[in-house]
């Protein structure tokens, strides 16, 4: 235990804001997760492994004389495509059946992936540069990297035109729709396979903006999409489905926890310590399910 | 008659399958030595695996071509048979056992990194056969009595305690603070014992002591510390993502430190990724093409570089070096035990005092090289961006005059 973080106020602003900004980008890929949970019914253990492609797609850019900004308008285009193909090929067989039966099938989508990378990528953890400097704040003693604002700016700016969309198209109000109640959407004439094709791919567009961001914010590596998995699963537990501002508290509720646990308990703690919150957290819904139970009774 | 011919059958399927469980159970299948590798040529070490592979590809069409290994007056060529092992100890662990006792593999040559040279060196060890390794440094290793397993490289807690002595030497001999950030993996952990060793033999001091979790791709708390501790050294290692993470939010944070001492530079490829941010970064490699230390096959460093980089379009990082210095060892050995009975190659191997390419080799008891230091190079780059690795510690190997301490991020 280090409480050096309490010792010197700097470091808790610090602690703070790093974890605002890193909540909002992790906000963004449980928004993604949210509105498939909600509309399909499925969670995507796939999650982390779109956005790492995402962020491949950026890079590239990057290593071919392209500013890796841009990837945050290309990879969403890309990954839409993809997610599409994903749902034709795998997705629309499961979309009915058993919530086991669909963690299963994006459990198999993450290793293939995962492995797919790998082999087409190389094992190497690779970055792409944006060269964007860094703001100091409060007589030099914050520092943030302009790279973690441009993402937080850039995630934001993502949610806002989403939430429009979901309100304003008509393909926006056919997902409201369909999460509400499927069978009623259909009954009224929704086509409900387009709709899930639909969710699924601005799912994956949202992890290719994140993914984008991520490579330039941190690294990326085939193997590393598991944790922003963890991270969406958690936040979409804690602020439930179709929630945007819930969805945003609690991811950048989760950041400032990580940058905190991270400070106090040991960098080697800070997955870990998402983890033990997620069985907290799932324990105390538990509990409060139980004692609503005993009232019906 | 008929049991005449039914015995007659017998004889000779008996034979015939003896003569090729014998072919295929050789070591020696007529003038080739065959050797087994279990190799990572997926999964997350693939890249490593593939510089390992090519390693031993290189000394192993070398010393074909050149005349190859004698032994008892014949002459003997290498061959290598490789298995995939996914970077995964388990399947390391069975590919070496399928190896020695499907294959009849009787000499084996090692993996790459620590972990899958410690799944494999207890089976190699439970048959008797000799594994010479290039690519797992972990001090345990060498600490566990194995009697067949050799490593031609310098051990993991030797990496950057030179980075200490030289932070000392540039305090005019006064002990040092240190920040301390090192990955949760067995490499890594030997490297920071190593660390340790050198604070407690310099009386420095240790401010800040981070382990680093293997999804690692954030340490801007560990930053946020150095910059308020003010050490004099930052020492990181955790393989290639610790490097490029280190470099990237060191440069965005503008944290100041004199000294900063990391590992897998140029596995990383730091100066390529970072450019002039990963300047004056001081890194621990087991060989540097500079090194003037020769042998008759590569003949030095400088040449085996411009050699594996013809053949294989990219510079050898020290991972492909090393395992290409394993094959001379091997054959070495071959030649003084002048038999390929697995007991005298293994004396053999122990008895080995040899210099190559790569460095001068000795082992000690458990395994371990003794006899070829660490390099510390630094990055340094010109006016253009144009960044290259100089060798600057141990005096005798430097090519240029390390630069300390690290001229402040305001004044780049």
């Amino acid at each position: 235990m280090d409480f050096m973080v309490f010792q010197y106020p700097m470091i808790s602003v610090q602690a703070c804001l790093d974890g605002v900004l890193l909540g909002i980008l992790f906000a963004l890929i449980a928004y993604g997760m949210a509105l498939q949970w909600g509309v399909m019914n499925i969670i995507n253990i796939a999650q982390g492994d779109l956005v790492i492609l995402g962020g491949y797609i950026a890079y590239f850019m990057y290593l071919y004389g392209i500013h890796p900004a841009w990837g945050v308008i290309v990879a969403p285009v890309i990954m839409f495509f993809v997610g599409i193909a994903i749902y034709k090929l795998v997705i629309n067989k499961v979309v009915d059946r058993d919530l086991f039966i669909s963690i299963l099938a994006t459990f198999g989508i993450s290793i293939l992936f995962m492995q797919l990378m790998n082999f087409a990528f190389g094992a190497d953890v690779v970055l792409a540069n944006s060269d964007y400097g860094t703001t100091m704040l409060f007589n030099n003693n914050v520092v943030l990297p302009n790279s973690k604002i441009f993402s937080a700016f850039i995630s934001i700016l993502f949610a806002i035109c989403l939430v429009i969309y979901m309100k304003k198209s008509k393909l926006g109000r056919a997902i409201r729709a369909t999460a509400q109640n499927a069978r009623a959407a259909k009954i009224l004439g929704v086509d409900t396979e387009k709709v899930y094709a639909a969710t699924f791919g601005i799912n994956a567009a949202l992890c290719g903006v994140a993914g984008a961001l991520i490579s330039i914010t941190f690294t990326i590596h085939p193997y590393m999409g598991l944790p922003y998995t963890i991270r969406s699963f958690m936040i979409v537990i804690v602020a439930g489905l179709g929630n945007l501002p819930g969805v945003a508290m609690s991811g950048m509720g989760l950041g400032v926890f990580e940058e905190f646990a991270d400070y106090i308990l040991g960098t080697e703690f800070r997955i870990g310590s998402v983890f033990l919150l997620l069985v907290l957290i799932l324990v105390y819904r538990r509990f409060k399910l139980s004692r609503k139970r005993e009232y019906l009774k | 008659m008929k049991l005449n011919k039914i015995i007659l059958s017998f004889v000779s399927a008996l034979v015939i399958l003896f003569s090729t469980s014998v072919a295929s159970f050789a070591k020696v299948v007529g003038d080739k030595i065959i050797l087994g590798a279990a190799i990572s040529l997926t999964g997350k070490y693939s890249s490593n695996g593939v510089h390992t592979q090519n390693g031993y590809n290189m000394a192993v069409d070398r010393i074909n071509s050149m005349g190859g290994v004698k032994v008892g007056g014949k002459t003997y060529k290498f061959d290598i048979i490789y298995y995939d092992d996914e970077s995964n100890p388990k399947r390391a662990a069975q590919l070496a056992e399928r190896l020695i006792s499907q294959d009849g593999v009787e000499f084996m040559l090692g993996p790459y990194s620590s972990g899958l040279t410690k799944a494999i060196a207890p089976v190699t060890e439970k048959y008797g056969v000799p594994m010479v390794e290039a690519n797992g440094a972990s001090r345990s290793l060498f600490t566990k009595g194995y009697k067949y397993l050799f490593a031609v490289l310098a051990p993991a807690n030797l990496y950057l305690d030179v980075a200490i002595d030289l932070a000392v030497e540039k305090n005019n001999g006064k002990p040092v603070t240190v920040a301390m950030a090192f990955e949760q993996d067995a490499f890594s952990q030997d490297v920071r014992l190593g660390v340790l060793d050198a604070i407690k033999r310099t009386g420095s001091k240790k401010v800040i002591d981070d382990k680093l979790p293997k999804e690692l791709n954030d340490m801007a708390a560990t930053l946020v510390k150095v910059k308020q501790m003010k050490p004099d050294v930052l020492v990181v290692s955790g393989h290639t993502k610790g490097a490029l993470t280190a470099i990237r939010q060191i440069s965005e944070m503008k944290v100041d430190v004199p000294m900063l001492a990391m590992t897998h530079c140029d596995a990383a490829k730091l100066s390529k990724q970072h450019g002039k941010n990963s300047q004056y970064a001081l890194c621990a490699s087991q060989w540097h093409k500079t090194l003037t230390y020769k042998d008759n096959f590569f003949k030095d460093g400088m040449t085996y570089d411009a050699d594996f980089t013809k053949e294989f379009g990219y510079a050898p990082p020290y991972q492909a070096a090393e395992s290409s210095a394993a094959l001379l060892v091997f054959k070495d050995a071959f030649e003084r035990a002048n038999s390929f009975d697995q007991k005298k190659v293994r004396d053999a191997l122990a008895a080995t005092n040899m210099q190559t390419f790569y460095g001068n080799i000795k082992f000690a008891e458990g395994g371990q090289n003794v006899d070829k230091p660490m390099v510390l190079f630094q990055v340094m780059c010109d006016d253009g961006g144009k960044c290259e690795n100089k060798v600057v510690a141990p005096t005798k190997w430097a090519s240029a005059k390390l630069i300390h301490p690290i001229p402040s991020w305001s004044k780049r």
